[in-house]
């Protein structure tokens, strides 16, 4: 790895932060264009600089790329110590991707303080960014809880009604999982005197350290219990609807988007090659969860008379998946998980960003004050049918391939788990297109006529490179897909790896051969 | 250790700050009638002039550390850490009162000059090693800060707070003497080394020493106002002027909790297994009565008093840990502290107006739209206060914990952390009216910040970020110290 290339993952982390600090900077008379077209450049900055990442990403080798390792303090030896895997790869191209995006279509929803709202903006960015590059737990732990600051803001300046409930609510709930973490990393710390991940697994792998039944069993429920409340997992979910109903469009696209998928990386990256056995023994609960949440979450959807609160609902059922394919602990499963990341990023991310615009022109949420916007707006209708489809997974479209590979996992691990996920997918499709029926098609009311005209220049941009993503990626998933399996197969080796040292587990000869059988098929 | 007749000249440098203080405190008294016609901001001027000579009188006595005055004091590390922070304490508390003087319209010398004793008495307390020494800068500094609770003598909130807190602080220093009686019966000496090895070899009677410990641990959770004796805390943080709150929550509380270190890290450490329970069940009880108790507030002054009582627990959760780590982590949580504290009393006193009419959390509505700097550097304080990355609030915390845990005291770091999620509510509340609500009355009637009053708040807020994102230096300083200080 030379030089360069190591500067470059500085540079897509530091880039905006830079951003934000000069966004602060920029002086209030030169405010809403000068933030907005400043945010644009930094924004985009960042994006072509993740694409560079993407560029010279060596497929060849997978692993952790582009490390940069900086000791940052001594006495508890901290270590600025960032890189990039398969995984974590397509998580930072989609929070670049979609920064632009926000700042895109808040371009005039926001009037109100507009430096301080793309201020926020970049900083989450930095904040996200980071998330997926930590290697070293303490940095980690710090971006975590850096994202949660400006996400407060931007759900309780700029949200709707009931934003400050939400807002402080997201806060708390997230804040009440998240100590309980840091005290499990401090536990560890105390235990190996490191902070670095790779050196904590490599010390699991060797057989250096061992986390006995009892301790591993709290430590991983302490992690867990933090990443499933971001996921969030039923029944930890009850601050989702709120904060996603209540934020503004850019809110509840980074929230939605990218925010989630913090969790469900966590559990993937740190949960389970660390605390394997532990999670072995839970993945039967938590994929009943996972279950309850996917079902549980259509039926809400269906019964919502507001958008934004049904596409709320639908990420519960669709975070589900992820989860259920998580554990699984088959090749399969996890790489759909991740799959299913990606998709529902893209796709729920298009659909929180067409209900926004369907919200700046009508002023409302409520389904029942649509209808006939087929009529009206044809592209517009025409860019959330696609949104919609790819969101109840037909083929072709995105989310397709996750869903298929999520309960192929699960069929191995237990193919009643299938079974009952799968009727999500069927109900996933009687909301959305129940709801695309009713706001769509229909009568042409009074207010849709005058209010709501076509998608312009600046919204074909935001929404085009969402629908384009979509389509490549049901279509081609091979230009995504290998990366992720190089990765999940090394996690899912760790587990294996790690279980041995400390064993009690049941064997499950099956289930392995079949793993492998898998991955090599694909 | 006898007291030895003989005068070092190096014992007076090592006496240095205190000098400095007492010397320029009395002579802004004796000088007040020639100074007070040309400027009312020159005692503000001085008091700064004498608090950086001190500062460096502190730094310079570190150059020469060792015993003074025959092991009554003892100038190390951990006295000099303290010194310093009580007397950057003392800078912090200056720079807002130039306004919020000016703006009661009361300005006079007696407000520095005992600024400077109570200074004087927390740097006597930092460097002690004897317990007559602790108990005379008890006496220094806490009867200057009655005063200066009932500074505006025409409030009556202002003399209700300089009464209770006269009464019950004179009640606790009134426990903490009968303890020093005992441990003197008990021992035949006040010197914490003395008494130390008296402990150790077992020449102490375990009932009288226990019983003194036990009498001095309730004088000094008194001054940490640690619950169950944070009565006074609410009602004298709210009704003293606000600079003073500042002050009364970080310095005198610092220098107590400096001399709760050395005292149960030094003299009463052999005796460790007998008071951590009693530690443990004080940590959690303040953590528990502050954060529950902020919860309720309205007055933001109030909310920031509780606040202070539960980062009082956190202290004393590192000092539960009973290990070199947690004196650290003790030192550099209150070095986080001081900036965060009083960085967020200096910012509530951009509002308070003449004759302090707005102290509602409420009155704080728009702030940040009103003055965006005085609300940021505020949201920096809070976030701080939390706990969040980046801040010294957050590295302090998590030093705390980590010392908790290193000592196998695991449900009281999961009941330390879990309460600090419950804090983030109330301080919170402050982010959500300061941002999230359109301007009130208190935010319209409110000054520009004037220079001073933004140095007050921009220099805590470095403070807090530089310990958030650089606090090797700090840390390791501590950690030197705690590791001499036995």
């Amino acid at each position: 790895m030379n030089l360069s290339t190591m500067n470059l993952l500085g540079l897509v982390l530091f880039l905006p932060l830079a951003g934000f600090l000069i966004a602060l900077a920029i002086p209030r008379s030169a405010s809403p264009n000068g933030s907005r077209l400043w945010a644009l450049i930094s924004s985009l900055g960042t994006f072509v600089a993740s694409l560079g990442l993407l560029a010279w990403f060596d497929r060849g080798t997978g692993g952790e790329q582009f490390a940069i390792d900086v000791p940052w303090m001594s006495t508890p030896n901290i270590h600025f110590a960032i890189s990039v895997n398969g995984v974590s790869l397509w998580l930072i191209l989609l929070s670049t991707l979609l920064t632009p995006l926000c700042v895109l279509i808040s371009w005039n929803y926001i009037k109100d303080r507009t430096k301080e709202f793309y201020a926020f903006l970049m900083l989450l960015e930095f904040g996200l960014v980071g998330v997926f590059l930590a290697q070293d737990l303490f940095l980690f732990y710090v971006f975590w809880e850096v994202c949660l600051v400006p996400m407060y803001f931007l759900i309780g300046i700029w949200g709707h009604d009931r934003r400050i409930y939400a807002a402080v609510k997201f806060f708390l709930y997230t804040m009440a999982g998240s100590v309980l973490m840091l005290g499990a990393i401090i536990y560890i710390y105390n235990k190996t005197q490191t902070f670095n991940y790779p050196a904590i697994l490599e010390m699991l792998s060797s057989g250096r350290l061992s986390f006995p039944p009892g301790e591993q069993m709290v430590l991983f429920l302490a992690f867990f219990l933090a990443f499933a409340i971001k996921v969030p997992l039923f029944p930890l979910h009850t601050w989702l609807p709120d904060a996603h109903v209540e934020a503004p469009s850019a809110g509840s696209i980074m929230l939605a988007s990218v925010m989630l998928k913090m969790g469900t990386y966590g559990i993937l990256h740190f949960c389970l090659p660390m605390f394997p056995s532990a999670a072995r023994a839970c993945a039967p609960w938590i994929s009943v969860l996972a279950i309850i949440g996917i079902i549980y979450g259509a039926l809400v959807a269906m019964v919502q008379p507001n958008m934004k609160k049904l596409v709320a609902y639908s990420s519960v059922s669709h975070l589900g998946f992820v989860i259920l394919g998580i554990f699984s602990f088959t090749q399969a499963g996890l790489d759909g998980a991740v799959y299913q990341m990606l998709n529902h990023g893209i796709s729920t991310g298009a659909l929180f960003l067409l209900v926004g615009l369907l919200y700046e022109r009508r002023h409302s949420l409520e389904i029942a004050d649509y209808g006939g916007v087929a009529t009206v707006a044809p592209w517009l209708s025409i860019a959330f049918l696609i949104t919609t489809l790819a969101s109840i997974g037909l083929p072709m479209l995105n989310n397709f391939v996750g869903e298929f590979l999520v309960l192929q996992g699960a069929a191995i691990a237990n193919f009643s788990w299938a079974v009952w996920a799968s009727i999500g997918v069927i109900l996933s499709a009687c909301y959305m297109l129940w709801m695309y029926q009713r706001v769509f098609y229909g009568e042409v009311g009074a207010g849709v006529r005058s209010h709501i005209p076509d998608l312009c220049a600046r919204e074909w941009a935001a929404i085009l490179p969402l629908i384009a993503m979509m389509v490549w990626m049901g279509i081609y998933s091979q230009s995504f897909l290998p990366p992720v399996s190089q990765n999940t197969a090394r996690i899912l080796r760790q587990t294996n790896v790690n279980v041995s040292y400390r064993v009690q587990l049941n064997p499950q000869p099956e289930g392995k051969v079949q793993t492998t059988e898998v991955a090599h098929a694909r | 250790m006898p007291v030895s007749p003989v005068f070092n000249p190096q014992d007076a440098l090592r006496f240095l700050p205190e000098i400095i203080l007492t010397v320029m405190g009395t002579l802004m008294m004796v000088l007040d009638p020639v100074i007070h016609k040309r400027s009312s901001h020159a005692f503000g001027h001085i008091s700064i002039f004498a608090l950086l000579a001190a500062l460096g009188g502190s730094v310079y006595a570190y150059s020469i550390a060792g015993p003074a005055f025959g092991g009554m004091l003892m100038v190390d590390g951990f006295a000099t850490f303290f010194r310093v922070l009580v007397i950057v304490v003392g800078i912090l508390t200056v720079l807002p009162s130039y306004s919020f003087l000016a703006r009661q319209e009361a300005e006079t010398s007696e407000y520095h000059a005992l600024l400077l004793f109570s200074i004087a008495g927390q740097c006597l307390m930092a460097a002690s090693n004897d317990l007559i020494m602790v108990f005379l800068g008890l006496e220094i500094s806490s009867i200057a800060s009655y005063v200066l609770a009932g500074y505006l003598r025409d409030d009556k909130r202002s003399n209700e707070s300089a009464l209770k807190y006269f009464l019950l602080g004179s009640f606790a220093t009134g426990f903490f003497l009968y303890g020093v009686a005992l441990i003197y019966g008990a021992t035949g000496s006040v010197n914490l080394s003395v008494v130390r090895a008296a402990i150790l070899h077992q020449a102490a009677d375990p009932t009288f020493v226990g019983v003194a410990a036990a009498l001095i641990f309730v004088g000094l959770a008194f001054k940490v106002s640690a619950a169950p004796f944070q009565i006074w805390a609410p009602d004298v943080y709210q009704g003293a002027p606000t600079p003073v709150s500042a002050f009364l929550s970080a310095g005198p509380k610092a220098a107590a909790f400096a001399i709760f270190l050395r005292i149960f890290m030094t003299a009463f450490e052999p005796i460790g297994n007998k008071w951590q329970p009693l530690m443990w069940t004080v940590a959690l009880a303040s953590m528990c009565v502050g954060n529950f108790a902020a919860l309720l507030q309205t007055n933001i002054k109030r909310m920031l008093a509780y606040s202070s009582i539960a980062h009082a627990g956190y202290v004393l959760v590192a000092l539960t840990a009973q290990s070199e780590t947690g004196i650290a982590a003790a030192m550099f949580y209150l070095a986080g502290y001081a900036f965060m504290n009083v960085g967020a009393f200096a910012a509530v006193s951009v509002l308070t107006g003449k004759g302090e009419r707005y102290q509602s959390i409420d009155d704080f509505k728009g702030l940040g739209r009103k003055q965006p700097l005085a609300a940021a550097l505020f949201t920096i304080f809070l976030l701080s206060l939390i706990g969040i990355p980046l801040t010294g609030g957050f590295f302090g915390k998590f030093y705390v914990f980590k010392a908790a845990l290193d000592s196998h005291l695991v449900w009281l770091s999961v009941l330390g952390l879990l309460n600090s999620a419950v804090a983030a509510y109330y301080y919170l509340r402050i982010l959500v009216v300061m941002y999230m609500y359109e301007p009130g009355e208190a935010v319209d009637a409110a000054e520009p910040l004037s220079p001073s009053l933004g140095i007050a708040l921009i220099v805590p807020a470095l403070g807090t970020l530089v310990l958030g994102i650089f606090p090797n230096w700090v840390l390791e300083f501590a950690t030197k110290s705690a590791a001499i200080m036995k």
